[in-house]
C-alpha cells in the first residue's frame, strides 16, 4: 500500500481510504499536489531501443505521459507501436533504455509498475465462452482482488460503461464496441492510474468509435486517469492532446497536437503527420 | 461516465500471501470453467483411454502375458498392467492440450493479459501449470471410476489416495514439458507436429503398453530409449503408487525433469531472455 502523501501527490484524485474496508466516502475533491513534491510522470520511456535480429524496431525512443492526460501515440502500421506496448507491459524487456510507470522501473520493479497499469490490447482478450462477470473476476484475481471485493467494483464499472444488464451474458454475444467497453472497464478494476489502449477503435463502426473515445476522454477529465492511446487514425486527435509521432521506430515529434501543427505550418494534425513522415512527398511524387 | 472512480481506492502494489492465493485460485477457477465449457474435451479425454482399455487391452489380453514384476505380486491381466500407462497417457494428452491452449492464448492475446499481472512470472506460470494438473487429475479419477466397473482396482482402497501425489508430480512434469513446447511453437498450425514428434514417440517408447523386459528381448536399443524416456518413469511412479509403493528412481527422474522443464519454461517466458522476445511475441 502506498503512503497517503505519495498517493495524493502522484495524481491527486485518489481518496485516502482503503476500498477493501467499508463503503467509500462520496466526496469528489481533488487535492492539488504540494509544490515541494515532485510528481513522477505516469509513464516515462527513456532512450528505449529494441531489435528483432538485424531489424531495428525501436531506435532511441523517449517520451513521457503526464498524470491525468490523454496522450496519443500516433504511427502507421509497422511504426513500432506494438513493440513499444510489449515493452511497457513487460511482455519482454527492451535491449536498451528504461521504462517507468509512476517512478517504478518496469524491468526492475515490475510488480509495482504493473499494479499502476491497466491495459487494453488490440486483439480481443476476453474469453468468449465466459460471461462478462467471469472475465472480470479472473482479471481481478490476477491482481490479487478476491471475488468478494471484485464484484461490487465490477458491477459499478460495468454499469458505467452501459452494460449492467449484460453482466451475466457470455462475451460471445457482445458486439465489437461492447466488448471494447468491457475491456476498458476491466482495465480499471485494480484502480490503475495509467491505462494503455492499443488501437482500441480498430474494426469498430463510427458510432462505436465515438463512444469509446468519449468514454476514455471522460476517464481522463473526470477521474484523473492518465491514458496512452495508440492509433494511426488522425481524426481521433484533438488540438490540446499530447501527441507522440512514432515512425519507423523513431520519435519524430512529441508535444501537444497544436504545437506540432504550428511547428510544421500545417492546418491539421493529419497534414503535420504527413509532413513529418514524408507521406506528403510520397503523395506528390505519385501524382 | 458520470461518477468518479474514487470508489476503486488505490492500486495494491505488493502481493501478500492472500494476494498470491487469490491469484492462484483465479487461474485454477478459469481453467476449470473453460474445461467445463468444453464438454467434448472432457468426453474425448475419457473416451481415449477407455478405447485402449476396452478394445486394445481386451484384444491383447490373451496374446500378451505379463510375468510377476514389481509392484505386482501375482500374475496380472494385461488390462491391469496398462492402466497406469493409460492414467499417464491422460496426463500426457492433457499436458499437450494445455500447451495448445497456451499457444492459442498467446495468439488471442489472453496470455498477455495473464502476464500483465503484478505477480511474479514464475508464479503465474506455475499457477497455470497447477490449473492444468488439477484438470488432468480430475480426468484420471473419472477414468478410474469407469475402470472400477471393469474390475480394475488397486489392491486396497488406499491405492486411490496413494496414487494422488504421483499423479500430481507426473502431471507437473508433463504440463511443464507442454509449457516449454508452447514457447517453441510460433503458430497454432504447427501443433500437429507436437502430436507426431512428442506425444506418440513418448507414449509408444515407454513402459505404458509393455514391460521393459519384454522390449529388451525384442530390441535392446529400444529398451534403452524407453528407459531414458521420462514418460516411462512417470508411468512407473504411478504404477507403484497405485499399489501403495514408491519407486525411488522414477521418483527422482520425475522430480528432476519437472524442475528442469519448469525452469526452461520460466526462462522461455522470461521478459529479458525468452523466446517471446526473439520472436516478437
Amino acid at each position: 500500500m502506498i503512503a497517503a502523501d505519495e498517493n495524493e501527490a502522484s495524481g491527486g484524485y485518489r481518496r485516502n481510504w482503503d476500498a477493501r474496508k467499508g463503503d467509500p466516502p462520496q466526496m469528489n475533491v481533488r487535492p492539488l499536489p504540494k509544490a515541494t513534491e515532485a510528481v513522477p510522470p505516469a509513464l516515462a520511456v527513456e532512450r528505449v531501443s529494441h531489435s528483432y535480429g538485424p531489424r531495428k524496431a525501436l531506435d532511441d525512443v523517449s517520451f513521457t505521459v503526464a498524470p491525468a492526460t490523454f496522450t496519443v501515440l500516433l504511427g502507421l502500421n509497422g511504426a513500432g507501436k506494438s513493440t513499444l506496448f510489449s515493452i511497457i507491459t513487460h511482455l519482454y524487456a527492451s535491449k536498451a533504455g528504461a521504462v517507468s510507470i509512476f517512478g517504478h522501473d518496469v524491468a526492475r520493479d515490475s510488480g509495482a509498475a504493473l499494479a499502476e497499469l491497466g491495459v487494453v490490447f488490440q486483439p480481443r482478450t476476453l474469453d468468449p465462452d465466459l460471461t462478462i462477470e467471469q472475465n472480470m473476476l479472473y482479471i481481478a484475481a490476477l491482481h490479487g482482488i478476491g471475488p468478494g471485493h471484485a464484484r461490487p467494483r465490477l458491477r459499478e464499472l460495468i454499469a458505467r460503461v452501459g452494460l449492467a444488464d449484460r453482466l451475466h451474458e457470455r462475451v460471445r454475444f457482445l458486439s465489437g464496441g461492447q466488448s471494447r467497453r468491457v475491456e476498458i472497464a476491466r482495465s480499471l478494476l485494480h484502480a490503475p492510474r495509467l491505462i494503455l489502449l492499443d488501437e482500441p477503435t480498430a474494426g469498430l463502426d463510427v458510432k462505436a468509435r465515438a463512444d469509446i473515445l468519449k468514454l476514455v476522454r471522460g476517464l481522463v477529465a473526470q477521474d484523473g486517469v492518465g491514458v496512452l492511446w495508440t492509433t494511426h487514425l488522425v481524426d481521433e486527435v484533438k488540438p490540446d492532446d499530447s501527441v507522440v509521432v512514432l515512425h519507423k521506430g523513431r520519435v519524430l515529434a512529441a508535444d501537444t497536437a497544436g504545437v506540432i501543427m504550428e511547428a510544421r505550418g500545417a492546418a491539421s494534425i493529419g497534414a503535420a503527420f504527413a509532413k513529418l513522415t514524408g507521406a506528403d512527398r510520397d503523395e506528390e511524387g505519385q501524382s | 461516465m458520470s461518477a468518479s472512480l474514487a470508489f476503486l481506492g488505490r492500486p495494491q502494489r505488493r502481493f501478500g500471501l492472500r494476494g498470491y492465493l487469490v491469484c492462484l485460485n483465479g487461474i485454477v477457477w478459469r481453467e476449470s470453467l473453460r474445461f467445463l465449457h468444453q464438454r467434448e474435451r472432457f468426453v474425448s479425454a475419457l473416451v481415449r483411454p477407455l478405447v485402449w482399455l476396452f478394445i486394445f487391452a481386451a484384444g491383447f489380453r490373451q496374446t500378451l502375458g505379463v510375468s510377476i514384476i514389481p509392484p505386482y505380486e501375482t500374475y496380472v491381466l494385461y488390462d491391469v498392467y496398462i492402466t497406469p500407462g493409460l492414467m499417464a497417457m491422460i496426463q500426457l494428452f492433457n499436458g499437450m492440450q494445455s500447451s495448445l491452449s497456451l499457444v492459442y492464448d498467446r495468439e488471442m492475446g489472453s496470455m498477455r493479459m495473464l502476464l500483465t499481472s503484478p505477480a511474479p512470472r514464475w508464479f503465474l506460470l506455475t499457477s497455470k501449470l497447477l490449473a492444468g494438473v488439477a484438470v488432468s487429475i480430475l480426468q484420471v479419477y473419472a477414468y478410474l471410476v469407469v475402470a472400477y466397473f471393469w474390475d480394475i482396482e488397486p489392491p486396497t482402497f488406499w491405492g486411490y489416495l496413494t496414487v494422488l501425489p504421483a499423479l500430481l508430480l507426473s502431471g507437473l512434469m508433463l504440463g511443464a514439458l507442454g509449457m516449454v513446447l508452447s514457447s517453441l511453437i510460433r503458430q497454432l498450425e504447427n501443433f500437429a507436429g507436437v502430436m507426431n514428434f512428442v506425444i506418440f514417440p513418448m507414449f509408444f517408447a515407454s513402459s505404458a503398453l509393455y514391460p521393459l523386459w519384454k522390449v529388451q528381448e525384442g530390441s535392446p536399443w529400444l529398451a534403452t530409449v524407453c528407459w531414458l524416456n521420462p514418460f516411462t518413469h512417470a508411468v512407473e511412479l504411478i504404477r507403484f503408487a497405485f499399489y501403495g509403493k514408491v519407486e525411488p528412481l522414477s521418483l527422482a527422474v520425475v522430480v528432476g525433469c519437472t524442475i528442469a522443464f519448469l525452469a526452461a519454461a520460466i526462462v522461455a517466458y522470461d521478459p529479458a531472455r525468452g523466446m517471446l522476445m526473439r520472436r516478437g511475441g
